[in-house]
């Protein structure tokens, strides 16, 4: 039943997910190789728990094809979650239980002994730091908890590939760190993830490889610094200006030759160039005089105003 | 710490043995807490006995059931037993409409080799679990008050598993139709009148012979029937019909769950 | 503005709240009452008229059907002044809302209590044209026991409130209703006379709020009055709604104003 080395784990061709009228996953293909970290980029609503969800054998494929693990979803979707873990975009812990009996608990619907999930529960709570909090109920615990419980519990049945749906949305910063450091901690150990997100500091932190999703589409493919260098230049110039009347209707005449490309946005205007000292002070000569100037290096958020036109999180 | 993950390894997944027992495991796990609801259901039914059929009893006098006149407590707590498996067993289900519609432990069940027929059967099961442990403190209260006469009252604990399966399969399927807490006002408007009206306080010849058949047809009248059947000894053929009836309300609706529970969670 | 329209206020958002949800209460308000009816009074009635134990010739029906309005007003009074309250404290945080305009405590308790009254008073109406319906209504006098029903709905309302506001969770309600109201629906002389009680037990029953209400509904119904009985039943009903309101006062206060 294992895929055999060289094989991917999860391969998809022209795979389409439609709620009635809503295509949500339109024609998309990957393949997802053992031992990488994988990432869908895009916006709320480009297709990407959808695809998640199809995965995880509990939605049907309306269309293409989708084999994970080299089985069929819709028929082998126990074989299938038997060896997947499953992170989902909004925690679905059992309130009812405490939580290291959530671990426990889950363990269960595997199969597994109740033996071996106690050691289990013990070592993944002491792997996300929740070891105090054991026997407390999971309600009153902070949102950065729960994730790191969603993702213990994730891993009890030792799974193969780890699904994580945008597992640090709703998290403040501080939190945030805490739950990318126990996933780098896991990519490290070999683990398998596949990963949504729709930031892209999360993208560049995990992801050997990704694609950028956007309308059910993927609309490009590559590793974080092969999209940058494709789709954008090294570095960006940010100017701000003070009001309307000091911003120029046409930067054009001001930007001639010193820059790639002009992305003007309603509070800012971005400049496209691989060298931004250069360009700023290029600018600065001309005597265009903005309230501020900002040279830094390009990142995939840029990448998806290229490729889209839009930003990341509207 | 140890490697948290193995990636070569497989995780062992006995198919063999019916998933709905982590349903019913992971629900006592949870039960487990609230002993409370189980000790005041061993009390409610002395409660009901004394302060209600009793006095009532003493105002009414005996009931008259073919040629032979039955004490009235004799007559209704058989029937007040069958009432409680019914409750027992449906109203738990109904906690199911909770866990369907805002809760989340079955989407974290569904990435889990358990299937949405699981769900249906592990609750289906549960809910017979939980309604035959009311059964039981019932049935031991009215054999302390030397309300059970026969011997055939040694089957009247597996009867109440035929009519907890019943309405626990039957209550599943229901919830799986219900969009929010005002249908369960309908609920009540059809639980209420069926657990007054199948002969539980007042015997079948009290009514019309054209409300007769119409109340033989309810569910709750089989489940009655039958207890009192056994309470009383006098067993007859008829209860094979009340317990095909109530058997086959369970099959029923637990098809019917699974069927509507898949479409639910998988979209 | 006299301080007796404010109390008046918080009403509009209780009305404006029922609003959405009277159709159901209508449904269950009017099909209620006539299966308890039916059951009772002729299903039951059958075999306590047969055993021809009750006085002066009455029916069962005619007997159970006074005991039987004020025991679901009763019933609905205490549901309306559980989660309710609970939730208009923590949950919709609606007492909240009305405090941060100039009504006072006061006005936020008589005004949850006026709303629950007119429930009551809906509901005896409809209950009572049922009942005379069933041709068991005897006397005008009858008409009084719409009035006496709404008293019996805020005798249980008001203190219950008091408790929805001091409690934290919502788990003490089901204990309430398990433990004291379907116990009092079925023992405080809805069904038989409290003299069938075993001894202890009858005392329990005449110190009830529900049983003064029963007997006085009944009394009316019947048109049987004794001005004495009929005074006591009145007097103890309208106690227990002072002290409710009393405690109902203090357990708001004490709950919102921190």
């Amino acid at each position: 039943m294992t895929t055999q080395d060289g094989q991917p784990l999860i391969h998809a061709r022209g795979l389409v997910k439609r709620f009635g009228e809503l295509v949500a996953v339109d024609a998309i293909d990957f393949d997802l190789q053992r031992g990488e970290a994988f990432g869908f980029l895009g916006p709320n609503g480009a297709g990407k728990t959808s695809t998640m969800r199809m995965i995880g054998c509990v939605s049907p494929v309306s269309e293409g094809t989708l084999r994970v693990f080299d089985l069929d979803p819709a028929e082998d979707g126990v074989e299938i979650r038997a060896r997947l873990g499953v992170v989902p975009q909004e925690d679905s812990l059992d309130l009812e239980l405490t939580v290291r009996e959530n671990i426990i608990v889950y363990g269960r619907y595997f199969g597994l002994a109740r033996s071996v999930l106690k050691q289990r529960a013990d070592e993944l709570l002491d792997f996300v730091e929740l070891t105090e909090r054991a026997k407390d109920r999971v309600e009153p615990l902070s949102g950065g908890m729960k994730r790191r419980l969603t993702i213990a519990r994730s891993l009890v049945n030792e799974p193969e590939v780890l699904l994580l749906d945008e597992p640090t949305t709703g998290l403040d910063p501080q939190a945030r760190h805490v739950v990318w450091d126990r996933l780098y901690r896991l990519k490290r150990q070999g683990v398998t993830l596949l990963l949504t997100t729709h930031y892209m500091d999360e993208a560049e932190q995990l992801c050997d490889r990704l694609v950028v999703m956007d309308k059910g589409k993927i609309v490009a493919e590559g590793s974080p610094r092969e999209l940058i260098e494709r789709y954008s230049t090294r570095e960006v110039v940010e100017l701000r200006f003070a009001d309307d009347d000091g911003r120029p209707e046409d930067f054009s005449e001001w930007t001639d030759g010193l820059v790639s490309r002009v992305e003007p946005l309603p509070d800012r205007v971005l400049l496209y160039t691989d060298d931004g000292d250069a360009a700023s002070h290029g600018l600065h000569e001309r005597g265009l005089v903005p309230e501020s100037i900002l040279v830094r290096r390009s990142t995939l958020e840029d990448v998806f105003l290229h490729l889209t036109g839009r930003s990341l999180i509207e | 710490m140890s490697e948290v993950a193995a990636h070569t390894r497989l995780t062992p997944w006995p198919r063999s043995r019916p998933a709905g027992l982590l349903i019913v495991e992971r629900n006592a796990m949870v039960y487990r807490r609230s002993w409370m609801i189980l000790l005041s259901g061993f009390f409610e039914p002395l409660f009901y006995l004394t302060f209600f059929v009793y006095p009532l009893g003493d105002f009414i006098g005996g009931v008259t059931l073919g040629d032979e006149t039955l004490e009235y407590a004799a007559f209704v707590g058989p029937a007040l037993l069958a009432a409680s498996a019914m409750n027992g067993a449906f109203y738990d289900a109904t906690n199911v409409f909770w866990k369907l519609r805002y809760g989340k432990v079955y989407d974290a069940m569904l990435s889990t080799p358990i299937s949405p027929g699981d769900v249906a059967v592990g609750e289906t099961m549960w809910a017979v679990v939980r309604s035959l442990l009311y059964s039981a403190a019932f049935l031991n209260i009215l054999l302390v008050l030397g309300l059970i006469e026969s011997w055939w009252g040694l089957l009247i604990l597996p009867a109440c598993f035929v009519i907890g399966f019943g309405f626990a399969g039957a209550g599943i399927a229901a919830v799986t139709w219900m969009r929010n807490w005002q249908d369960f006002d309908l609920v009540q408007l059809v639980m209420l009148p069926m657990f007054l009206f199948a002969t539980t306080f007042f015997p079948l010849s009290v009514y019309p012979e054209a409300i007769e058949w119409l109340v033989q047809a309810l569910p709750l009248y089989h489940g009655i029937e039958l207890i009192r059947a056994l309470a009383t000894g006098d067993v007859s053929a008829f209860q094979l019909v009340n317990v095909a009836y109530l058997g086959l309300m369970g099959i029923v609706g637990m098809k019917i769950a699974s069927r509507r529970i898949d479409g639910l969670l998988l979209k | 503005m006299t301080d007796y329209a404010l109390s008046l206020r918080p009403l509009e958002f209780f009305f404006a709240q029922y609003k959405r949800v009277w159709r159901g209460t209508i449904v269950s308000s009017v099909v209620t009452p006539i299966i308890y009816l039916t059951a009772f009074g002729f299903g039951l009635g059958t075999l306590v008229d047969r055993s021809a134990d009750l006085p002066d010739g009455i029916s069962y029906l005619e007997f159970v059907a006074p005991g039987l309005l004020a025991a679901t007003a009763m019933q609905i009074a205490s549901f309306e002044a559980s989660w309710p309250v609970l939730s208009a404290i923590k949950w919709s945080r609606q007492y909240h809302a009305m405090l941060a305009t100039p009504l006072r405590i006061v006005d936020i308790v008589l005004g949850h209590q006026g709303f629950i009254a007119f429930r009551m008073l809906m509901t005896a109406t409809i209950y009572l044209g049922a009942i005379a319906a069933f041709g068991a209504v005897n006397s005008p006098l009858g008409l009084l026991a719409i009035p006496v029903t709404v008293l019996v709905g805020v005798a249980f309302a008001a203190p219950i409130a008091a408790w929805g506001a001091y409690t934290e969770t919502d788990a003490s309600f089901v204990a309430i209703f398990r433990f004291l109201i379907i116990p009092m629906f079925l023992f405080s002389g809805t069904f038989f006379p409290i003299d069938r009680l075993p001894g202890v037990l009858e005392v329990v029953a005449y110190a009830t709020p529900l049983w003064h209400g029963v007997d006085l509904c009944r009394q009316l119904t019947l048109g049987d009055v004794h001005p004495a009985s009929a005074l006591v039943h009145v007097v103890y009903l309208l106690a227990f709604t002072g002290v409710g309101l009393a405690l109902a006062f203090y357990s708001y206060r004490r709950r919102l104003l921190v």
